[in-house]
């Protein structure tokens, strides 16, 4: 287990300096000179090559990355060139809405997709297994956005339960913030259960024929027993895998749900940040959502040795 | 089979169909027989013969929704066809037990192998904690293994499949079955193992005065630890008769093929195996009359038209045969 971790940690590290390169160069790639766009096409020659040695945009490549490596590991991803406010400042405000929303969304969709997919799995083919899968069909084709809407109208403007927009932070009133997320984190949840559904039921299928089910039967135990103790943990696989995928694209993702619901998450700021040309707002928020992925990728691979002693060798 | 004393299992035509798109596949076809505290009964037959399917229609593993299942299993006196499933789950693992045919498969991979033998102890002896433990260490070492205290907290891949169907006959033989029913237990596993594992079987099988089913595709592994056998084909029993009978007048022509079959160490080297030609009948569809005509020898007209019945071939009514044309044998009395 022990040799596992740190094989896995090694890589980690080896993934994350790639995608930190990765992030930094996807600035300097990009066409266009940042001095100009500050200033506009108007400004002098002279103005501009003042501003990029402000910059630093004059020093050579591979010392600009070596420079920017360090920021990025000292936890320092600059300023913005247009606010000045420190980037990392500004994502750190608005990390813990994407985050929450990410936990509760994917929370709801697994607390949806496990029961029901066990069920479907132990009664395949019944009235019941149809019926879920014409549902999960139904939400798997109507896009999130769409849901959305409809949660909204629903359950904001008809019934009027929970709020339609804003937010409120977690510390200031947890009631409020929660009555906040609801509806967002139910849209992407409804949108998202499908898929974990489907391969949990058909994984759990396929596990329900093994021999060892066969002998849980033998030994005179329940059907909740076998189904949940025997048969889920051998069936999860592809069910985290599509987990960890589905709460990695959360991260940059729920851009729509953060716009219709007006939570201010990381997919809205980088959205804004795109729009103004903020290279370094948009640097800084590409480098976090690559550590978010590497580090829920690394997750997921864990969990695989926690599922599966086999794979732990 | 004749010998007196109360039968513990007496199964009477008993009949299992699978649903199948193309209707009912008929795995088991008016099966009946009995059997006895400390007795063994030997099922061979080819693979798809309806072995596995008997097996665990007695047992009562096989999916209701996909099988319909008939006929009359009285398991000391109850008739299993009629209990209510949580009645079944409290015989299941306690009275009946079974042995499945390849360890590898039939031990669950991600459970360590303690938890796997301790759960069926909490199911139906309340037993849990340290009780259950040190009852889970000494079923390992009744069953032949080394360090058991340190099995318990490995996964089955990290044991070698003799020692897994040890583990497997551990888990079996937990609550002191009355019956245990072990479907090609050895198959799966090295000839040198083989033997150590059916000797367990045998061992455990007079220690504790338990019938036992066992189920094979080799005769060799039949004649050595059997009572009596049942040969299957194509979901009927074809041929019973207590073991010796059996092999020393055989009266079903499928039967002696199956022994024909078997390679002899007396043959000269390079002498070709005697495979049965043919294959066994779709048995969605099965020929109207012997099942086993089409790949016979010696069949006729008859044999394609009518089914022959399993009857009696002596007055004591101790060998039965499905046969119209059986293979007359020198010691047979005509």
């Amino acid at each position: 287990m022990m040799s596992y971790f740190l094989r896995k940690l090694l890589r980690l590290g080896v993934v994350l300096l790639v995608v930190a390169a990765a992030s930094f160069l996807l600035m300097t790639l990009l066409p266009g000179d940042v001095a100009l766009a500050l200033l506009g096409n108007d400004a002098t020659p002279e103005a501009v090559a003042q501003v990029r040695a402000e910059l630093g945009l004059d020093q050579p490549l591979l010392l600009r990355y070596l420079h920017w490596l360090g920021g990025f590991l000292r936890g320092d991803l600059g300023r913005s060139y247009i606010t000045q406010v420190p980037v990392m400042e500004s994502i750190l405000d608005r990390l813990p809405v994407t985050i929450e929303l990410m936990l509760l969304s994917q929370g709801l969709a697994l607390l949806i997709a496990v029961p029901a997919g066990v069920l479907c799995a132990y009664k395949a083919g019944s009235r019941i297994d149809q019926f879920a899968n014409a549902v999960a069909l139904l939400l798997l084709a109507a896009p999130v956005f769409i849901l959305a809407i409809l949660l909204m109208f629903l359950f904001a403007l008809k019934l009027r339960w929970l709020p339609s927009t804003g937010y409120v932070p977690f510390m200031t009133d947890p009631v409020r913030n929660l009555a906040h997320l609801a509806l967002p984190a139910l849209a992407i949840a409804l949108a998202e259960w499908p898929s974990l559904f489907a391969v949990l039921r058909a994984d759990m299928i396929r596990t329900l024929q093994q021999d060892y089910i066969a002998l849980a039967k033998a030994k005179g135990l329940g059907p909740a027993f076998i189904l949940f103790r025997h048969a889920l943990r051998p069936s999860s696989f592809t069910l985290v895998t599509i987990s960890g995928l589905q709460i990695a694209a959360t991260i940059a993702g729920a851009l729509v749900v953060e716009t219709i619901f007006g939570l201010p998450g990381i997919g809205r700021m980088l959205t804004g940040a795109v729009y103004n040309r903020d290279m370094m707002l948009v640097q800084g928020c590409v480098a976090v959502i690559s550590v978010g992925y590497v580090l829920i990728n690394f997750g997921v691979d864990l969990i695989y040795a926690l599922l599966d002693p086999r794979v732990r060798q | 089979m004749t010998d007196a004393g109360p039968a513990l299992l007496e199964v009477n035509n008993l009949t299992t169909h699978f649903h199948t798109p193309r209707g009912p596949l008929r795995a088991v076809d008016g099966v009946s027989f009995s059997l006895r505290r400390g007795q063994t009964l030997g099922i061979v037959g080819e693979s798809g013969s309806g072995k596995s399917a008997l097996a665990r229609t007695i047992i009562g593993i096989l999916s209701k929704r996909r099988t319909t299942t008939t006929g009359r299993i009285a398991f000391e006196g109850r008739d299993l066809l009629t209990l209510s499933e949580p009645d079944m789950r409290d015989i299941r693992g306690r009275d009946i037990a079974m042995v499945f045919q390849d360890p590898t498969s039939s031990l669950n991979p991600v459970k360590r192998i303690g938890v796997q033998i301790t759960e069926v102890l909490a199911r139906h002896l309340g037993l849990r904690g340290c009780a259950a433990r040190s009852r889970a260490t000494e079923l390992l070492t009744s069953v032949g293994l080394s360090l058991p205290e340190e099995r318990l907290h490995q996964y089955p891949h990290q044991l070698s499949g003799g020692m897994r169907q040890r583990v497997a006959i551990a888990i079996a033989l937990a609550c002191d079955p009355k019956l245990l029913i072990a479907d090609e237990p050895t198959t799966s596993l090295d000839v040198t193992i083989q033997a150590q594992i059916l000797d367990l079987l045998h061992r455990r099988q007079k220690a504790h005065d338990m019938a036992m089913i066992l189920i094979s595709h080799d005769l060799g592994v039949v004649a050595g630890y059997t009572d009596a056998v049942a040969v299957m084909y194509a979901g009927q029993v074809v041929e019973q008769a207590s073991t010796r009978s059996l092999f020393r007048n055989c009266r079903m022509p499928y039967t002696a093929a199956l022994m024909r079959s078997a390679p002899n160490l007396s043959d000269p080297p390079h002498t070709r195996l005697r495979a049965i030609a043919g294959r066994p009948p779709d048995m969605v569809l099965p020929p109207p009359g012997c099942r086993f005509g089409p790949r016979c020898d010696h069949a006729t007209d008859i044999c394609r038209n009518e089914r022959p019945t399993l009857s009696a071939s002596d007055a004591v009514g101790a060998h039965l045969y499905a046969c119209w044309h059986p293979v007359a044998s020198p010691g047979a009395s005509a």
